[in-house]
C-alpha cells in the first residue's frame, strides 16, 4: 500500500484507451465497475475530443458479484460488436474486474465473432499506464503481424529499385502530449528528407494498416514509452531497424535526420533544412547571455525529461542540476543522461519527494509536467511544462510541436517566457528602488495575475529552512544562525526573485562555520563562497 | 401575493404512485461516490479523506477534482499493490502503517474517514473494523470514521450520503450526557455552501426557529446535539442513508421538497414553518419580500429559458427537482428526466408538482439513452462531463451537470443564478449563431 496524493500516470487500462482512442475500427470492451466511466472524460474535456472513446463499459455492481457477472460482459461485447461494427474488438478488465476473474478474452472467443479479438492482461496492481499503451499496442502489432513474419533464417526482401524508401512512425496516441502537432512536424521532414510514410500508428490507424507495418523499411519511434516493445518485435519479425533518436530541440532533430538518412540509405542536405530554423540563432544572440547558467530542475516522462536535459545544457545555455522521471521503465536511461551532467537522478512517482528535491536546489526554472507547474507556483519559481500527466493546458488550439525544428522553437519560446527578461532583470538589480520595480512587481509581461501579495511574501520569508547540524564551534553546534539588523536589510537590496536562495545559502555557510550570527560581512563572504 | 406566472395546482398533475418508470441497466455514464470527496473536503474543513483503492481510484478523483489543484488536498489514496493481494503484506498492517504517516504529516486533521471502493469491498478489506481499530490508537486526537464511496455501491452524489450516514452515527443524543454540545430541535441535512447556509440562518432566525444546526458542520467538533424532539430536514434528494440513520435515531423527517428555485425554496422553510407550528402569516411576511426579489431576479431568465425543451441524463440526482424548477417557474418543456434511481418517499413532494406526460427514468443504458436525445432532439441537455462535448460536436446544447453539485443553487437569492447556468449555454449559442 502506498500514501499517494497526486499520481502521475492512471492505470494500464487507461493507456490501452489511449491506443483504442487514437485507433479508427477499433472498439474496446471493458469489464469494469460504474464511476470507470470517468475516463471518458480524459479524452472528451481535457482533449476536447468531439466524439466519445470508443470504449463499452460492463458497469458490474456489488449485487452482480454474487451472479453472473460473466455473463454481463458477454452481453456487452455482443451489443457493442452490433452497435459499434468494428474491425477489432478489445477486451480487458480494469483493477476491480481483475480480482473477479472473469477472463474478457476467454468469453469474447466464446462469442465467436467475425472480427479479431485481442485480449489484453493488464496488471492493474503493478503496472501503470504507459506501460499499459506500450503493452496494448505490442499485442495488437503482434496479433494482426503474426501472419507476415520472416521464417527463421529468411531475410528481408530488398526494396524495388525505384522505389523511395519507407518508414512507419509509432508511438503517437490520443491523449499524448503534443502529439497530434509532432506527427505534423515529423512527417513534413521526412518528406522533405524524401521518406515516404507506409503507416502512422496508433494514431489515426485502422487495424488493416496495423497488419501492413511490414511493408515499411524501417521504424520512426516518436515515443518509446509507448512504441518501444512493438518496435523491437517488428525488427526481430520482419528485419525493420528502428530510429533511437528523438527530435527534440535542433540538434537532436539534425541527428534525427541524419539517422534517418542512414537507415533510408539516402542522401540530403541538412542545413539546407535547418536553414529556416530560429531556435538556434535566439540562442545565440546577445540578448540571450541573461540565459547563461540558469540553473534548471527538470522531471517528467523519460523521453521528454531526458530531450528537455539535452536541449536545456547544450542549447539553452542552461545548468541542469536535477534531473528526473517517473517512468520506471526507462529508469537506466535517464540515470545514465543524469551522470552526463554529474548529478543523480530522481527515479520516483511520488510527487511529495519530486517537491522536496526542488525545495533543496531552488533552481531558477523547473521544466516539468503540471504537476511540477503547481510545486512551482507554491515555491514562486519560474516553470514551463514538457511532458504529461496531461492537462486542458497541453491541448492548445494553436501548432504546439515540440519536435522538428518548429518544436525547437517552441521550446526556446516556452521555456523563457517565465523567466524574467534580460533586460528587466538588469533593470531590478539596478533600480530596486523604483516604485515599478519593487518587490511585489511581476515581470511585466506576465501581467497581474501574477502580482505578490504581502502575504504570501511573508510566506517566503518564514518558509523554514532545512538546517544541517554540522559544525561544531565553541563545543556546541550551531544549528541556527540569527541575522544581524545590518546584514538583513543589505539581504532585502536583493532582488526578491534570488533573495530567497541568497538567503538560504548565506544560513548554510554560516552554520557550517559555526557562526551563530550573520552579519554584512558573512553575507558577502557566502556571496563569494557561491558566486558561479 | 400573487406569483408571477400561473402554476399548476398539485391535484392537477398525477399521482407519483401511478407514474410508468423506464428502468434501464447497461453502462453508466456517471461517476461513482468517490467524487463527492471534492466537495466534502472542503466543506468539512478539519477532516482528511483517504481512500483504500487502486491507481484507478487515485486517477478519477484527481481527474474529478478539476485536474490537480495546487495547494495540498486533504485527501490521498492508499493504493493497494500486488503485495497486499497476494498475501505478501497484512493489508491492515498495511494501512495502519499508511494511516500512521499521513497522521504525522498533518498533524492539523482532526477527522479521517477511511473510503471503501471496488478494489476494498471485492477483497473484502474491513474498513468499518480498521477504523475502530485506529481510533482506539488516535483518540481523542483524531476521531476515525469509514463509508464506502465504490462503484459498485454508490453512484456520484450517494458519496456524500454515505460519508453523511457514518458522520450521522456519531451524533450524540440527550445533551445532558455530553454538555459540551447544544442540542438542537432542527437539524439541516445535507451540504450547502457557507453563503447558503448563512442566508438560511438568517431566514430560520427571522421564522423564528432558533435551535438548528447545520450537517455536516464545518469543523467536525462542531456536531450538534440530537435531543427527544429534534426534527430534520434534507437539503439534498440523495440522502437515503443519512436519513435513515437519523430516523433510527429517533430523530422525524419534516417531508418537503428540495429547496431549489422560489417555489420549492418557499415550500421548504414552510414545511418546517409548520413543523414548529408557526403562525403562516408570520411566515408569508417573512417570505414575502424574498419571493418578490426572487421573482424579479428569474425574469431575464425566463425570457431566455421558457418554451425550450430539456432533456436530463441521470447524474446528481438533482435531476427532479431542477426539472420541477425549470417547468413551473421557466416554463421549459420536459422531455425525459433521468436519474440513477428515484427515492419515491423523499421525493414525492417533488413528483407531485411535475407534469404528467414527462418521462422518467431510472438507471440507464447510455447507448440507448442517447438514441432516446438525439430522437427528441431537444433545446438543451443535461448531462455529465464524458458526454458533453460529443453531443455539443452533434450539434446540442449542453449544461454539465457537474456544476449544479459545486455551485450555490439553493434558496431564495441563489434562483436566478441557477436559472442562469441553464441560460448560459442557450445565450451563448446565439452569440454564434449571429
Amino acid at each position: 500500500m502506498k500514501l499517494t496524493l497526486w499520481t502521475y500516470e492512471g492505470p494500464p487500462h487507461i493507456g490501452a484507451m489511449r491506443i483504442a482512442t487514437a485507433m479508427e475500427g477499433v472498439h474496446y470492451v471493458l469489464h469494469a465497475p460504474q464511476g470507470d466511466t470517468y475516463a471518458d472524460l480524459l479524452f472528451t474535456m481535457i482533449e476536447r475530443m468531439n466524439k466519445r472513446p470508443p470504449v463499452t463499459y460492463t458497469t458490474f455492481q456489488a449485487r452482480d458479484l454474487g451472479g453472473d457477472t460473466a455473463e454481463l460482459f458477454k452481453d456487452a461485447a455482443r451489443s457493442a460488436y452490433a452497435r459499434f461494427k468494428p474491425d477489432l474488438l478489445m477486451v480487458g478488465a480494469s483493477c476491480t474486474a481483475e480480482l473477479i476473474q472473469d477472463d474478457p478474452g476467454g468469453l469474447a472467443a466464446a462469442l465467436q465473432l467475425s472480427v479479431p479479438v485481442l485480449p489484453l492482461e493488464l496488471p492493474a496492481y503493478q503496472k501503470k499506464e504507459n506501460w499499459g499503451a506500450a503493452e496494448t499496442f505490442y499485442q495488437m502489432v503482434r496479433l494482426l503481424g503474426k501472419d507476415y513474419v520472416l521464417s527463421p533464417g529468411e531475410k528481408r526482401k530488398p526494396r524495388p529499385a525505384g522505389l523511395p524508401p519507407s518508414c512507419n512512425i509509432l508511438g503517437p496516441t490520443a491523449l499524448g502530449f503534443r502529439h497530434r502537432d509532432d506527427l505534423v512536424e515529423i512527417r513534413k521532414l521526412l518528406r522533405q528528407i524524401g521518406v515516404r510514410v507506409n503507416v502512422v500508428a496508433p494514431l489515426g490507424a485502422k487495424p488493416e494498416d496495423i497488419s501492413r507495418l511490414h511493408e515499411a523499411d524501417f521504424n520512426v519511434v516518436l515515443y518509446p514509452e509507448v512504441a518501444n516493445s512493438a518496435a523491437q518485435w517488428l525488427s526481430k519479425n520482419f528485419g525493420q531497424p528502428s530510429t533511437k533518436t528523438i527530435p527534440i530541440g535542433f540538434n537532436a532533430t539534425r541527428a534525427f535526420i541524419e539517422e534517418v538518412c542512414t537507415l533510408a540509405q539516402i542522401h540530403c542536405d541538412i542545413d539546407e533544412l535547418t536553414k529556416r530554423s530560429r531556435a538556434r540563432w535566439y540562442a545565440l544572440s546577445v540578448d540571450s547571455t541573461y540565459l547563461t547558467n540558469k540553473r534548471v530542475f527538470i522531471f517528467g516522462d523519460a523521453t521528454h525529461a531526458i530531450a528537455a536535459a539535452k536541449v536545456a545544457s547544450q542549447e539553452m545555455g542552461f545548468q541542469v542540476v536535477g534531473l528526473g522521471t517517473y517512468s520506471r521503465e526507462l529508469a537506466r536511461e535517464v540515470r545514465e543522461a543524469a551522470s552526463q551532467y554529474g548529478i543523480e537522478a530522481l527515479i520516483t512517482d511520488d510527487y511529495l519527494e519530486v517537491e522536496q528535491r526542488i525545495t533543496e536546489l531552488q533552481p531558477e526554472l523547473i521544466l516539468g509536467s503540471q504537476m511540477e507547474r503547481h510545486i512551482a507556483k507554491r515555491l514562486k519559481i519560474p516553470c514551463a511544462v514538457i511532458s504529461a500527466p496531461i492537462h486542458v493546458q497541453d491541448f492548445p488550439a494553436r501548432y504546439s510541436p515540440q519536435m522538428g525544428f518548429e518544436g525547437a522553437n517552441v521550446l526556446f519560446d516556452t521555456w523563457v517566457h517565465p523567466l524574467m527578461m534580460g533586460l528587466e532583470e538588469h533593470l531590478i538589480g539596478m533600480f530596486r528602488e523604483d516604485f515599478e520595480f519593487h518587490d511585489g512587481a511581476a515581470p511585466s509581461h506576465l501581467g497581474h495575475g501574477h502580482q505578490r501579495t504581502p502575504a504570501n511574501e511573508a510566506n517566503v520569508a518564514s518558509e523554514p529552512t532545512p538546517v544541517p547540524e554540522v559544525a561544531v564551534a565553541n563545543g556546541a553546534p550551531v544549528t541556527e544562525s540569527v541575522w544581524e539588523p545590518e546584514a538583513q536589510k543589505e539581504l532585502n537590496k536583493i532582488p526578491f526573485f534570488v533573495r530567497g536562495k541568497a538567503k538560504r545559502n548565506t544560513e548554510r555557510f554560516a552554520i557550517e562555520r559555526g557562526l551563530s550570527t550573520i552579519s554584512l560581512e558573512t553575507l558577502y563572504d557566502a556571496k563569494a563562497h557561491f558566486g558561479r | 401575493m400573487n406569483r408571477v406566472i400561473p402554476l399548476q395546482s398539485a391535484a392537477a398533475a398525477c399521482d407519483s404512485q401511478d407514474r410508468a418508470i423506464l428502468k434501464e441497466r447497461g453502462q453508466r455514464e456517471v461517476f461513482c461516490g468517490l467524487t463527492g470527496i471534492i466537495w466534502l473536503h472542503r466543506k468539512i474543513q478539519d477532516a482528511f479523506f483517504l481512500v483504500v483503492g487502486s491507481r484507478t481510484c487515485a486517477h478519477l478523483v484527481q481527474s474529478a477534482a478539476g485536474v490537480m489543484i495546487f495547494a495540498e488536498p486533504r485527501f490521498a489514496t492508499a493504493i493497494i499493490d500486488d503485495h497486499d493481494l497476494a498475501g505478501l503484506a497484512d493489508a491492515n498492517e498495511e494501512l495502519d502503517r499508511v494511516v500512521d504517516q499521513l497522521l504525522t504529516r498533518r498533524p492539523d486533521i482532526k477527522m479521517l474517514f477511511l473510503v471503501g471502493s471496488c478494489p476494498s469491498e471485492v477483497i473484502k478489506l474491513d474498513l468499518s473494523r480498521a477504523a475502530e481499530r485506529l481510533s482506539k490508537t488516535y483518540t481523542p486526537r483524531v476521531r476515525i470514521l469509514n463509508y464506502s464511496g465504490s462503484g459498485i455501491e454508490t453512484t456520484f452524489t450517494q458519496g456524500e450520503d454515505a460519508c453523511l450516514a457514518a458522520l450521522a452515527k456519531e451524533i450524540p443524543r440527550h445533551a445532558q450526557d455530553h454538555p459540551a454540545q447544544r442540542e438542537v430541535d432542527l437539524l439541516i441535512v445535507g451540504c450547502l455552501a457557507d453563503v447558503v447556509e448563512d442566508q438560511f440562518s438568517r431566514i430560520f432566525n427571522e421564522l423564528g426557529i432558533e435551535s438548528y444546526a447545520f450537517f455536516p458542520p464545518r469543523r467536525s467538533g462542531d456536531i450538534p446535539c440530537l435531543g427527544p424532539n429534534t426534527r430534520y430536514l434534507l437539503v439534498q434528494p440523495f440522502l437515503t442513508e443519512t436519513a435513515r440513520v437519523l430516523d433510527d435515531m429517533g430523530a422525524k423527517r419534516i417531508p418537503a421538497p428540495f429547496p431549489l428555485g422560489v417555489e420549492g425554496t418557499e415550500g421548504w422553510f414552510a414545511a418546517a414553518a409548520k413543523a414548529f407550528g408557526i403562525d403562516p402569516n408570520h411566515v408569508e411576511k417573512v417570505i414575502a419580500p424574498k419571493r418578490q426579489r426572487a421573482n424579479l431576479a428569474l425574469e431575464r431568465q425566463r425570457q431566455v429559458l421558457n418554451g425550450r425543451s430539456i432533456f436530463f441524463f441521470p447524474d446528481s440526482q438533482l435531476e427532479i427537482p431542477l426539472a420541477r424548477f425549470l417547468h413551473r417557474e421557466l416554463g421549459m418543456q420536459l422531455t425525459e428526466i433521468g436519474m440513477p434511481y428515484i427515492h419515491r418517499q423523499h421525493l414525492a413532494e417533488e413528483l407531485a408538482l411535475l407534469p404528467a406526460e414527462v418521462s422518467l427514468s431510472e438507471g440507464q443504458d447510455v447507448e440507448k439513452q442517447l438514441d432516446r436525445c438525439r430522437n427528441y432532439r431537444p433545446d438543451m441537455v443535461v448531462c455529465g462531463l464524458g458526454l458533453a462535448n460529443p453531443l455539443e460536436a452533434e450539434g446540442m446544447t449542453t449544461k454539465w451537470s457537474i456544476e449544479l453539485v459545486f455551485t450555490p443553487i439553493q434558496g431564495f437569492d441563489q434562483a436566478a443564478d441557477l436559472a442562469e447556468l441553464f441560460a448560459r449555454p442557450l445565450v451563448r449559442r446565439t452569440k454564434f449563431a449571429a
